[in-house]
């Protein structure tokens, strides 16, 4: 069966009011859900029995500067026991904020950072959103589309 | 925070101590604030970031051909893997799908930069709990497998050997031979490895039971590779997720049953052996034929034909000036690195360049579990954890 398209059919069951849209390419299924539903979707796919997504394998975010909804978060769902991936996504304002997800599963709070890092996006209920990669007194956030490749 | 040697106001008798980011053990710029009561340490903050080269951005701005020798630069213990990963991520994007032997030399790219990486892992690691002559012994035969290497890419370090739907090169009968040697030679090193450490009452002093990480934990905090398969976890994406043709191969996945710094030590040890198995069915079953797909919009056609024929011409000129068009979409594949769960996810919106690339590393993934596996062990146990995750802090910072 393609990556995710079990858990895009049992999100449509449970949570069609939650889900914005969902998609696939390359046999890779993925959903957007509403960003103050993001917990409680998590939270489903970790623990229902027919998906145990365990492992959150990635974070990360993409400047769309354009959209009315510019930082798209995009998180990469692992489930051990059925060697399936999902891509899960949630729509921001620029500097968010978003949920964080460090309560379901704690790989988020290295990952919620750098993205914060990265982006500038505000992980709500993180429980230590530093900077991680760049040094505490810079002020910008390298990711985001507007910031130059170089700087002369 | 807190980053200078100090005594804490209301507890004076935690000392604040900086490890690194220059410390030996740390094996690269990695800065871990430790705070100490007596020898115990009770809190460790690591701080990361000292190698950000920001290459998600810079590959922004490349094509996708250019990003290649970035690669090389994450993990540079295991270029070679690197490469064949984001080339096979920018090949799920395209679609295509490379020849057998194209298939073949990767898997033998991989295997030898698996033991290449855990030969400098055994080295440096063993070495930090002092055991020096380990060192001598693997660092001998990484030189041998460097000369491979060499051979093959034409580099010891920045291989950028893959290309988009192909290699920058065919292997020679010649290099096979060697590779031959190297493959039938290595598993009795690896015994000697075994004789020095395995049995040795000081290394099971200082590995076994200490830097304890339970399954659950692993897999709670993102963990891949050896230290999530050392936690009795038999997660390998060569099994579990073939690429490259490797459900052709006869390999098994050793794993760990307490998590501890020994079983890590024994799986990576086991590792390098089953390597050994994969690179001799390649080399016995070694396809023929092209290396290269046929496909001049993305792969650069034979010099012969470009300096006989004006399309092929056109093709070279418009591949090394502009690159090539990748469809709209995005993709996230992943490759089993020596380190864990290397991914690359790709949004593209067409053209040439990604619109985003994010690079998934194992090492930022496995340090994130430092603080919990030092806590309440000695300062000394500190080093062994370190090297037992064995990090590199170019995938973790990229």
């Amino acid at each position: 069966m393609p990556d995710g398209e079990r858990a895009v059919s049992r999100l449509l069951e449970r949570f069609a009011d939650a889900l914005v849209s969902t998609g696939e390419f390359r046999g890779q299924h993925w959903a957007a859900v509403k960003r103050d539903r993001l917990v409680e979707v998590c939270r489903f796919l970790r623990d229902d029995p027919e998906l145990g997504y365990d492992m959150l394998l990635d974070v990360t975010a993409v400047h769309w500067p354009e959209q009315p909804e510019p930082m798209e978060l995009v998180y990469h769902l692992y489930s051990l026991s059925r060697n399936d991936r999902l891509r899960l996504k949630a729509r921001a304002a620029e500097r968010g904020p978003v949920p964080s997800l460090v309560g379901v599963w704690p790989s988020a709070e290295w990952n919620e950072r750098e993205t914060y890092d990265m982006f500038g996006v505000a992980f709500e209920g993180h429980p230590d959103l530093r900077r991680i990669l760049m040094h505490d007194d810079y002020t910008d956030h390298p990711l985001r589309k507007e910031f130059p490749l170089y700087r002369g | 925070m807190s980053t200078r040697l100090e005594r804490s106001t209301e507890r004076p008798d935690i000392v604040t101590v900086n490890m690194g980011p220059s410390h030996p053990a740390t094996h690269g710029v990695l800065r871990i604030v430790l705070e100490l009561d007596g020898e115990v340490v009770v809190r460790a903050v690591p701080h990361i970031g000292y190698l950000h080269r920001g290459m998600e951005k810079i590959a922004e701005n490349r094509t996708y051909l250019q990003f290649i020798p970035y690669t090389d630069r994450m993990d540079y213990l295991s270029p070679l893997a690197a490469n064949v990963g984001f080339c096979l991520a920018v090949e799920e994007l395209l679609g295509v799908r490379v020849p057998p032997r194209c298939e073949a030399l990767r898997v033998i790219c991989c295997e030898l930069a698996r033991i290449g990486s855990h030969l400098l892992w055994l080295g440096t690691h063993a070495l930090d709990l002092g055991a020096a002559t380990v060192f001598f012994h693997t660092f001998r035969d990484r030189e041998w497998h460097y000369d491979l290497v060499e051979e093959l890419t034409g580099a010891r370090l920045t291989t950028s050997f893959t290309r988009v739907g192909g290699l920058a090169r065919d292997a020679t009968e010649g290099w096979l031979g060697r590779l031959r040697e190297f493959t039938d030679g290595m598993p009795s090193r690896i015994d000697e490895y075994e004789r020095l450490l395995t049995r040795n009452a000081i290394w099971l002093r200082r590995t076994q039971g200490v830097g304890v990480l339970r399954a659950e934990d692993a897999i709670a905090w993102g963990v891949t590779g050896p230290s999530l398969r050392a936690s009795g976890v038999a997660h390998d994406l060569r099994k579990a997720r073939p690429y490259s043709g490797y459900e052709r191969y006869d390999f098994e996945i050793p794993t760990g049953s307490t998590g501890d710094i020994y079983d890590r030590y024994l799986v990576r040890i086991e590792e390098m052996r089953q390597s050994c198995r994969i690179l001799d069915q390649a080399l016995r079953d070694m396809p023929g034929g092209p290396v290269n797909v046929d496909d001049p919009k993305i792969f650069l056609p034979p010099k012969k034909r470009v300096l006989t024929s004006m399309e092929e011409l056109i093709h070279q000129f418009m591949l090394v000036t502009e690159g090539f068009e990748c469809p709209a979409g995005e993709v996230y594949h992943s490759t089993e690195v020596p380190k864990g769960e290397l991914g690359f996810y790709i949004v593209s919106t067409g053209g040439k360049s990604p619109y985003r690339l994010r690079i998934r590393s194992p090492s930022f993934n496995n340090l994130s579990v430092l603080p919990k596996l030092c806590v309440g062990g000695l300062v000394a146990d500190a080093v062994a954890v370190i090297g037992s995750l064995d990090p590199v802090m170019g995938e973790v910072d990229r």
